[in-house]
């Protein structure tokens, strides 16, 4: 923590109070013995704006030990500005190692994608959350929501796959992608892409979710069933790009669309960046990517 | 050739370089003091005392010093810096009939015991812009009646001695009243958690809300029954001392709408009420909250739910600004993941449509792009 | 019919503060027998039926429901998620008004086959041409399967509400002034159509109206109701050809004379 200029206005250390990461872990600890049910907690104004990863930051500030090393993604990149505005917020309220490299992190945040590279035991997916309730679009009311997670009433859920099929002749949703897991709760999977859902499946990963503004937390413990919601005869299926990505190559990756011109050209290059520069450093080269080698990806230790 | 777009820290960094730079603005004007806005923008002080839900005037000043005047942004960062701080216990109740008055006002009585005391009110002024104050001229001291031992007692209380309102109520023994940032919300709540709710609410949304029941939507019929500011004392009981400690006071603005009401199968005749109380001087917003507080007991008291100020999931979510801006602002985060799972989406069925609504052309444009 | 009736109803009564709503009814209901519930407006018909089909707790009284497993439950006993699990697999609710029985913003198909869904048929084709045969079923032509129930004219939307709640084979049927909103030649299709599926399908059915002519048409049994009160059951045609309560006569002497 930097000294502040007076003393009007001071921090506790690493923001969060021990008092409120205890309540925060009580809710985790529900969270993961009741994998897909949404836990209410006492969430905290925190120094970034609702909606922009409080629930998030709450989480990993609640487990995040001097120990860990930490990476911070916003639509699969490490350097999109919110990421690059919460890693700063952690190095300087935590003090801890940062990270762009996926397997050497211990704790991840993310935003809107999980890493291609696959996810160990040991590590932990933190993904921020805007609207935690899957049915939420369906059944606005809180109170009813909860009475049909409660009793298992899920044929909403289908009602609208359905509507997708009779309407588009395909099931229209692409992200935000709902899931059933482990037999019992229905659950929204934070707005990634549908691509990601298979990746949640039996991840050896602790997967948290912190929902800051609507007040949640849930989680998917290692080695749990999650499967996304479809009909025998219309099966969930995942995007798939016709080309590799630009860059790097590689296939079956997330590919975001680049714009680089007004002409309508553009190109489809990795979403997860990490992804894309480890490969191109071991000598992948996509129809597009420039000359120069780009710098390796960089370790920050702690000051 | 495209190259990612790296050294987002560096951007961030020269942009709140640059938000600083605007906040000071022209250097050869006089930096504000905490005291000048304490003093001088006392209202705005309280609003951001109010809904960021803190009592610290220079604090809630040097929040809207580094929002640039952005009040919102005051709130939340007041409220970002209340979260951390340590609780050492919860005072007791206050006595707004002990409070040290320096305005109160009722409609439903022409005079009262304690009387009618206009305080500094904006009420009656005329709204002409005054030139006198661009130029910073001396300002005469006021006219204040000496201060009189006569008690003030709430107009509720005068009330209540016919049976004709509603009493205060009790909640029951072993309640323990709730805390809103320290427990999720749940639906549906109890009427101390609701009126926490509304008086850190949004002012402008909870104008809103109790305007729309003025004009029919969930009329209530209601009558200032009376609006009091001034100092009340803060007390804590400490579990080692036989007595309650004072703490200091705090200024406080509360107001009693007294509200018409015909009986329902669950209660008698007589007036029912609805409550406000902020922290500092904001008539409109304590009165806007006894609004709405009045229409939200609308299931209480067996009236049908027909607007949306009865709601209760509906105005209390949506009533916290902090929330409100942080979610609103949030669609301007990238969000270009999703965008291109829909992008693709959309492709496909746009292709699709086209070879159904026109299948030569399709045909066409395919082998065009082979 | 079997030797045990569907449902037995014993002094039920509900009230509203001090008012009344219903008061102390007994019956039974066998399976596949179509009770009518008549009287006139405020009588306690509506208030009868929420209590029966638990969307509404009775001040005092018991029913108790044969579950397909022929054990006999009580229904205020049983747990909430019991309750609604039976509304919407074993039981039906035709309401009056069809906007309070359908999701207005989804497609009929969808309709129809959300009670398919709740149970967990998971497969689109089957859950489809069940709806298709459904709705044609209640004379809805296949075309209109994608059609939001918004663009159904009075009589096709309480078509669809039937088909709705009988997707799932329910075994008793409430119905509140089911032909209520509609004209009369529409009424009379609507009623023919019932008729015949509550013959084909075998159902027991509660049908609340205020009109003589339904319960001739409908129902073997019927009920006579006034001021929260039975002051008459008994089979239809003796009630209707025989009253006996001075309110029955009166009852039908009026709807005779029109
Ligand atoms: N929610 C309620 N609160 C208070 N009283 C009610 C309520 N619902 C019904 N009642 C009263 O209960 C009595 C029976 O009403 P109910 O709706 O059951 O009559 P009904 O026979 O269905 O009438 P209609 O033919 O007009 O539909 C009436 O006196 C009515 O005013
Ligand atoms: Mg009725
Ligand atoms: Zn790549």
């Amino acid at each position: 923590m930097t000294a502040q200029p007076t003393d009007i206005a001071t921090y506790n250390f690493a923001y969060l109070d021990e008092q409120t990461k205890r309540m925060i872990r009580r809710a985790i600890l529900k969270g993961i013995a009741i994998p897909g049910y949404q836990v209410p907690f006492a969430s905290r104004e925190m120094p970034m704006p609702y909606g922009w990863g409080t629930g998030g930051v709450q989480v990993t500030a609640s487990i995040i030990g001097p120990d860990d090393v930490l990476k911070v993604i916003d639509q699969g990149a490490d350097d999109t500005t919110n990421a690059v505005s919460i890693r700063a917020f952690f190095k300087k309220v935590a003090n801890v190692t940062v990270t762009t490299d996926t397997a050497t992190a211990s704790i991840i945040q993310t935003r809107h994608r999980i890493p291609e590279h696959p996810l160990t035991a040991g590590q932990v997916l933190v993904y921020q959350v805007p609207i935690p309730e899957p049915l939420r679009f369906l059944e606005p009311r809180e109170t009813e929501t909860r009475k049909m997670h409660a009793l298992e009433e899920y044929g909403l859920m289908h009602v609208k796959l359905y509507e997708d099929i009779a309407k588009h002749g395909r099931i229209a949703t692409t992200y935000a992608y709902p899931v059933k897991v482990e037999g019992r709760y229905v659950m929204d999977p934070s707005p990634t892409p549908k691509f990601d859902n298979p990746k949640m499946h039996r991840s050896p990963a602790l997967q948290l979710f912190g929902a800051g503004r609507e007040k949640r937390i849930y989680a998917v413990p290692p080695f749990t069933d999650v499967v996304s919601l479809d009909f025998e005869d219309h099966p969930f299926e995942v995007q798939t790009f016709d080309q590799p990505c630009a860059l790097c190559a590689a296939e079956n990756v997330y590919l975001d669309e680049v714009i680089l011109d007004d002409h309508g050209g553009h190109m489809f290059v990795c979403s997860d960046t990490d992804h894309c520069e480890k490969r191109r450093e071991e000598g992948h080269r996509g129809h597009l990517a420039p000359e120069t080698h780009l710098a390796p990806a960089n370790m920050e230790p702690a000051q | 050739m495209y190259v990612a777009v790296k050294g987002g820290e560096a951007a961030i960094a020269n942009a709140h370089g640059l938000l600083a730079d605007r906040r000071r603005g022209d250097r050869s004007v006089p930096a504000l003091r905490l005291d000048q806005i304490v003093e001088q923008l006392a209202l705005g002080v309280d609003r951001v005392m109010s809904e960021g839900s803190l009592y610290d005037r220079e604090l809630a000043a040097l929040a809207i010093v580094q929002a640039r005047g952005d009040m919102i942004e005051a709130i939340f960062l007041v409220r970002a810096y209340r979260t951390t701080l340590p609780r050492f216990g919860y005072t007791r109740p206050i006595d707004t009939g002990a409070m040290l008055v320096e305005r109160r006002v009722s409609a439903t009585y022409k005079d009262l015991p304690g009387g009618q005391l206009l305080g500094p009110t904006f009420d009656y002024t005329h709204r002409l812009l005054d030139p006198e104050l661009a130029t910073g001229a001396d300002v005469a001291e006021p006219l204040q009646r000496a201060r009189e031992a006569e008690p003030m007692p709430r107009v509720s209380a005068i009330l209540a001695r016919e049976g004709l309102i509603e009493p205060d109520g009790k909640m029951p023994q072993d309640h323990i009243p709730g805390d809103i940032t320290r427990e999720p919300l749940e639906f549906p709540m109890a009427r101390d958690i609701r009126l926490q709710a509304l008086s850190r609410g949004d002012e402008g949304f909870l104008l809103a809300l109790g305007y729309s029941t003025q004009r029919g939507y969930a009329r209530n019929h209601p009558f200032v029954g009376e609006i009091r500011i001034g100092e009340v004392e803060l007390e804590l009981d400490i579990p080692e001392l036989p007595f309650a400690v004072p703490l200091g006071t705090v200024r406080v603005t509360e107001c009693q709408m007294v509200n018409q009401f015909k009986g329902s199968a669950k209660a008698p005749p007589q007036f029912t009420r609805g409550y406000g109380l902020v922290f500092g001087q904001s008539e409109r917003k304590a009165m806007a909250m006894a609004l709405c507080d009045r229409a939200l007991r609308a299931s209480e008291l067996g009236e049908d739910v027909v607007a949306a100020a009865q709601d209760e999931e509906f105005v209390i979510s949506h009533s916290d600004n902090v929330q409100a801006t942080g979610f609103v602002e949030h669609l301007k985060l990238p969000h270009y993941v999703d965008f291109q799972a829909e992008l693709d989406l959309v492709r496909r069925m746009r292709a699709e449509y086209e070879a159904r609504e026109n299948p030569a052309k399709a045909e066409e444009t395919k082998e065009a792009a082979e | 019919m079997t030797d045990e009736p569907l449902l037995r109803v014993s002094a039920l009564s509900k009230f509203y503060g001090s008012r009344v709503g219903c008061d102390n009814v007994s019956f039974d209901l066998w399976p596949g027998e179509v009770l009518a519930v008549v009287g006139e407006s405020g009588s306690g018909k509506t208030t009868l039926l929420n209590c029966l089909s638990t969307r509404l707790l009775p001040s005092s009284g018991t029913a108790s429901y044969r579950m397909r497993d022929g054990q006999f439950r009580e229904l205020y006993r049983m747990s909430e998620a019991e309750r609604r699990f039976l509304m919407r697999t074993d039981w039906g609710f035709v309401h009056q008004n069809p906007a309070d029985g359908l999701r207005m913003t989804v497609s009929a198909g969808a309709n129809v086959g959300e009670r398919l869904m709740a149970v967990g048929d998971r497969h689109y084709g089957k859950i489809r041409a069940t709806a298709v045969d459904w709705l044609s079923r209640v004379e809805i032509e296949e075309d209109r399967i994608d059609d939001e129930p918004r663009a159904f004219s009075g009589g096709m939307r309480q078509r669809l509400q039937i088909a709705r709640n009988l997707v799932t084979g329910p075994r008793l049927v409430f119905m509140d002034e089911p032909t209520g909103g509609l004209d009369v030649s529409v009424q009379a299709r609507l009623l023919d159509l019932l008729r015949g599926l509550v013959t084909d399908l075998g159902l027991a059915a509660i049908v609340v109206t205020h009109d003589l002519a339904v319960a001739r048409l409908l129902s073997q049994r019927m009920m006579v109701m006034k001021d929260g009160r039975v002051v008459e059951s008994g089979l239809t045609d003796r009630v209707l050809d025989d009253p006996r309560a001075p309110y029955t006569q009166l009852l039908v002497s009026s709807i005779l004379q029109v």
